[in-house]
């Protein structure tokens, strides 16, 4: 599936109730197209995200320093494109993207204005 | 949870936490005599606010109904009403006397501030003693009425104080409780979640339609939201749109059914259960306006630090935040920052938040009543004539 080949790596089972000590960010929904950093991430860092509604998880190599609070890039998406989180559209990419990219408002927009 | 609730409850029924002797200016004008009684009667609260003259049609409803109601508030014992003028002073007085609580009025013309304030002090010492041999009683969690509205939110508010809220949101409505949530604008890109959740298909119209006005409305000023939604301090948190902002506010509301869509600081009628209140997202007005229709308790998520308080409701700061825990630790009650690094779970940050609810009810101070946040602000809807 296209969405499959530039999606970050699956690296946990679904439904795994392992504690991850070691992530650094969370997503809430499969399918969201952004994480958020639970701690400040570095550029370079491979760093792992949790899926809050099924405990599995992802690994992405960062391309910024992303603060805690700040949100990480997790599929590749052309521009003007919808993003996904909570598994609701948030807004529409204003530049191209790829996994890793530190998202903020100078590459996403509100759809409403 | 088999602890006891203790609180206050009211002539006619209805309970609160908190045991208010109020002096409520009708005006701007009235706001030092009532600021006088106040100093010289310990014990008692006045709360002074801005409008009160030249208002008309909706927006004067509205700051009677405001005035009303904060007057009715099950967490006040007695008040004392003063206004420049004898007739809107009365019809304050006689609109909170329905409740059957003490209620005493005075107004300045033909006697001056002075007078006034010796009359008026003389009956909020008789009502402040009376009012200290009250005694707390039990209640039930299903006796009480909490308002919810998040601020200086950010994306840890969608992942962590939010949900804590929302747990808690479906165990009082399970129990019986009554919640008010608001904040219209801030649903802008999930306010199709909120109408589906509506009880009834005129439920959801009236919904869709105060929200279609409150946009409308921004939209009239040939402007949008961008310049002011996200905040500066939303963004800072790394929020990027409203749509993000509005599913973090949202993620606060439980799961239940709203069984009713109120007007601004109206009290609700059709039973217990959670409702909608068309409100501004600017907390003090929020919360005023959620106080005034009754809310003895208020649970506020924040990410970056928001400290508001209110006169009437205790205000529950919730955090996930782990650095607006550590920096501003004297505004936060409860720290569920162990849900971002999944040390805890979110049954396990519900069940922090219930128990301090109860402590609360019984009497806990909150933080922002210690630090003394007290914000009464009236909603206004346009200009005075």
């Amino acid at each position: 599936m296209a969405q499959n080949e530039r999606s970050a790596v699956a690296t946990g089972e679904k439904g795994q109730e392992k504690q991850v000590a070691v992530h650094k960010f969370l997503i809430h929904h499969q399918g969201d197209h952004v994480g958020v950093a639970t701690s400040d991430i570095k550029e370079g860092e491979k760093v792992i995200g949790v899926f809050m509604d099924d405990n599995s998880t992802v690994e992405v190599v960062s391309k910024g320093d992303i603060p805690l609070g700040h949100k990480i890039a997790l599929v590749n998406l052309e521009e003007n494109e919808p993003v996904l989180k909570y598994g609701v559209r948030i807004g529409l990419t204003t530049t191209e993207w790829q996994v890793g990219d530190y998202v903020h408002t100078h590459n996403i927009k509100t759809a409403r204005w | 949870m088999d602890q006891q609730l203790l609180g206050y409850r009211r002539e006619n029924g209805k309970v609160g936490v908190r045991n208010h002797v109020v002096i409520l200016p009708v005006d701007d004008i009235s706001n030092a005599a009532c600021e006088a009684v106040a100093n010289n009667v310990k014990g008692t609260l006045a709360l002074p606010h801005a409008y009160g003259r030249l208002q008309y049609g909706e927006d004067l409803d509205l700051l009677f109904r405001t005035l009303i109601g904060t007057g009715s508030n099950p967490n006040v014992a007695a008040v004392i009403v003063i206004g420049i003028e004898e007739n809107w002073t009365k019809k304050i007085a006689d609109g909170i006397a329905e409740t059957g609580k003490p209620v005493s009025s005075f107004h300045i013309e033909r006697s001056g501030d002075l007078e006034t304030v010796q009359k008026a002090s003389r009956v909020a010492k008789e009502y402040v003693q009376w009012a200290s041999e009250i005694q707390r009683e039990p209640v039930e969690l299903g006796d009480l009425t909490i308002s919810i509205k998040c601020g200086e939110s950010d994306t840890t508010t969608g992942m962590g104080s939010c949900p804590t809220v929302s747990q808690a949101v479906d165990r009082l409505v399970d129990a019986g409780a009554t919640v008010f949530f608001g904040e219209t604008s801030e649903l802008t890109g999930g306010e199709h979640l909120i109408a589906d959740r509506m009880a009834t298909p005129e439920l959801k119209d009236k919904f869709m339609s105060i929200y279609d006005d409150y946009v409308g409305e921004i939209e009239s000023k040939g402007v949008d939201l961008l310049g002011s939604q996200p905040t500066q301090g939303n963004i800072t948190g790394g929020l990027s749109t409203i749509e993000e902002k509005a599913l973090g506010n949202i993620a606060k509301t439980g799961t239940k059914d709203v069984i009713g869509v109120l007007e601004p600081a109206e009290a609700p009628t059709s039973g217990n259960g959670l409702y909608f209140m068309d409100t501004s997202s600017a907390a003090a007005e929020c919360i005023t306006l959620m106080a005034a229709a009754g809310a003895v308790v208020h649970f506020f998520p924040t990410g970056q630090g928001n400290i508001i308080g209110n006169p009437i409701e205790p205000v529950v700061k919730v955090t996930a935040n782990p650095i607006t825990a550590g920096t501003m630790s004297e505004h936060i009650d409860v720290d569920v920052q162990g849900l971002l690094s999944r040390q805890i779970s979110l049954n396990e940050a519900g069940d922090s938040l219930m128990d301090y609810l109860y402590r609360v009810v019984n009497g806990r101070l909150t933080c922002a009543e210690a630090l003394g946040h007290r914000e009464f602000v009236m909603t206004k809807l346009y200009r005075s004539a």
